[in-house]
């Protein structure tokens, strides 16, 4: 089977008025929408002959806090038929709820409860709207940006209680985080801060 | 007699439990011995690795692709290879690509030896665990002389793979592929007409062709579904363009085709492997910009650049222009994928792992409806999943 190359007309012309944008990123074809129109976007991505997306692959988020628009979801479309890969990212607030493409394609129902759990994204119309990979009564959205690499609470049995206990997160060494980005602008923020200590302590 | 009310009952199954493969939690309402619905809980392996990848360099981040499918480590790594080349727009020598294709090959195979002989014991045969694991041990020696580790190779680095392969190593492997082909004839006379194992799989957990889309299918599990898909062939990555190997098709999308498209599977890896020895050529395998790959050892006692080099890489790593990418590889268990979002530093800003493993267990609760008990065990074993991928 050869790569064919991307039929971009037809793409236009079966989501035109549900899309932002189409345009091609190093190589691969993404398409921008409202969270509004994603299932008529990939119900027409699905169904339309000449691009037949029969798989949505995979289906994620990326947080970016310092935007307006928090959330950028991101559907990982494959048609087997033409060979083809595509992406619709959806860029969502943060408390925005967005419709579930679970009636549309079934591999979002994982998927959708996954971006649920590590991103705190709703999705209005999912059957089974649960936690998934984090721990029962877990608290937080991991895979966000603000949310602490160590978490903040650690579990051990408790030989007294006799069960599993949780409690804050006790660093046994201090948490390593180096700023290699520029030796320059890691010192002088270091002296910054040692300024502002020395303010604070006064 | 009269009417009598059955009580609709739930089943915990797991998470310590030998068929459970690892640590699955099934809860399972029943209608007497019929399920009417599986609820997996999974996320008891949950280690966080797309979150600690973002606090890696992308060297570092490599080990962990090891531990997420922990019974074929490099076919992950080769997917971050990958994504990392791809995002970086550098050139991988041929020789490196010949070892990483023979390499992921190893690691099919490894892989369904496990997934298979796990599965002949899930439905009752013993022995085929007991002989796979003998030849899955030869396979993994080859990893060591490789890399010097039998599961966690961190072997396969961004430009190539870490070393070049010790002599005599090639030849090894010819003759042990040699061999190969009786054990998988053995391992067929033991299941493949075997009328308790025929029994336990046949037109158990049926998914037609368009299911198996819908659902998110890839690999062994949606070519047994009669869909003839396969990224090593329709994607080509490295170099499974130059290699000539055929990709098994099941028909009835049971858990008797999947075992089926394994075993086949497994000889056309042969035949790769054998044709990457063969056509291997020589030369570097790492590619030679030292911004990127590490210098030589020996290179690092007379070039105070190389030392450098050496220096930065470890320490700050390598910085990876903005941008986003997807990237895929046809891992043994189906489409292992990476998205990689970068933004200009040394880390990357957001690695999402598309795991194959993790739509088949989505899957579960669709294929064992209506089915008995003993049929999710037998359901389960033959999707082939491994949890340290689907709980990431």
């Amino acid at each position: 089977m050869e790569q064919v190359t991307f039929p971009l007309d037809s793409v236009k012309q079966a989501l035109s008025g549900l899309i932002e944008d189409v345009s091609t990123e190093s190589g691969e074809v993404v398409v921008r929408c409202a969270s509004a129109h994603i299932i008529d976007v990939l119900t027409a991505l699905r169904d339309e002959p000449s691009l037949a997306f029969d798989q949505l692959t995979d289906l994620t988020a990326v947080d970016f806090p310092s935007r307006p628009y928090r959330f950028q979801l991101v559907y990982q479309m494959l048609s087997i038929t033409h060979n083809l890969r595509l992406r619709v990212l959806v860029s969502v607030p943060e408390g925005d709820v967005v419709p579930s493409v679970r009636p549309v394609f079934a591999s979002a129902d994982w998927a959708e409860r996954e971006v649920w759990d590590m991103f705190g994204i709703f999705f209005a119309g999912h059957p089974d709207l649960r936690r998934l990979l984090t721990d029962y009564g877990f608290e937080g959205h991991p895979l966000r940006k603000d949310f602490p690499l160590t978490g903040y609470v650690e579990v051990r049995y408790d030989d007294t209680q006799r069960r599993v206990i949780y409690e804050p997160v006790h660093l046994t060494q201090e948490f390593r985080d180096f700023d290699f980005l520029s030796p320059w602008e890691g010192v002088q923020r270091d002296i910054q801060t040692a300024d502002d200590e020395q303010e604070s302590a006064t | 007699m009269s009417e009598m009310q059955i009580r609709p009952m739930t089943l915990n199954f797991g998470p310590q439990h030998p068929a459970a493969h690892g640590v699955l939690r099934l809860v399972l309402e029943m209608d007497g011995e019929v399920i009417d619905r599986a609820d997996p809980h999974v996320g008891l392996l949950h280690r966080g690795t797309e979150k600690l990848i973002e606090n890696k360099t992308y060297l570092q981040a490599l080990p962990y692709f090891d531990r997420l499918d922990y019974v074929s480590p490099m076919n992950q790594e080769h997917a971050w290879a990958l994504a990392v080349e791809k995002a970086l727009g550098i050139e991988v020598p041929k020789r490196a690509q010949y070892i990483r294709v023979l390499y992921c090959e190893i690691g099919r195979i490894l892989n369904h030896l496990l997934n298979l002989t796990t599965f002949a014991i899930d439905v009752g045969a013993m022995t085929p665990l007991l002989w796979g694991f003998e030849e899955r041990e030869h396979l993994m020696e080859f990893y060591e002389r490789a890399c010097g580790a039998r599961l966690h190779a961190a072997y396969f680095r961004p430009g190539g793979v870490h070393q070049d392969l010790p002599d005599g190593l090639t030849d090894d492997i010819v003759k042990w592929a040699d061999k190969f082909p009786e054990f998988i004839n053995d391992l067929e006379t033991l299941l493949t007409e075997n009328r308790i194992f025929k029994q336990r799989t046949v037109d158990i957990g049926v998914m037609s062709r368009e299911e198996a889309l819908n659902y998110g299918m890839t690999g062994p599990c949606l070519r047994a579904s009669g869909v003839a898909w396969d990224l090593r062939k329709s994607q080509p990555y490295d170099a499974y363009a130059e290699m000539d190997f055929d990709i098994p098709v099941g028909k009835t999308g049971d858990c008797y085709a999947r075992y089926l498209v394994r075993i086949e599977e497994m000889r056309q890896s042969l035949r790769i492997i054998k044709q990457s020895i063969e056509n291997m050529p020589a030369g570097p395998v790492l590619a030679p910009d030292n911004k990127v790959t590490p210098p030589r050892r020996a290179d690092m006692k007379n070039s105070m650049e190389a030392l450098i080099h050496h220096f930065k890489l470890y320490t700050e790593g390598f910085h990876v222009p903005e941008g986003e990418s997807y990237t895929a590889v046809e891992a043994p268990k189906g489409e292992f994928g990476v998205y990689l979002v970068a933004d200009g530093t040394n880390k990357p800003y957001r690695a999402r792992l598309r795991a194959p493993g993790y739509y088949f267990m989505a899957a579960v609760d669709f294929l064992s409806r209506g089915h008995m008990l003993a049929d999710s065990v037998a359901i389960i074993g033959s999707l082939d999943v491994v949890f340290g991928e689907i709980d990431r």
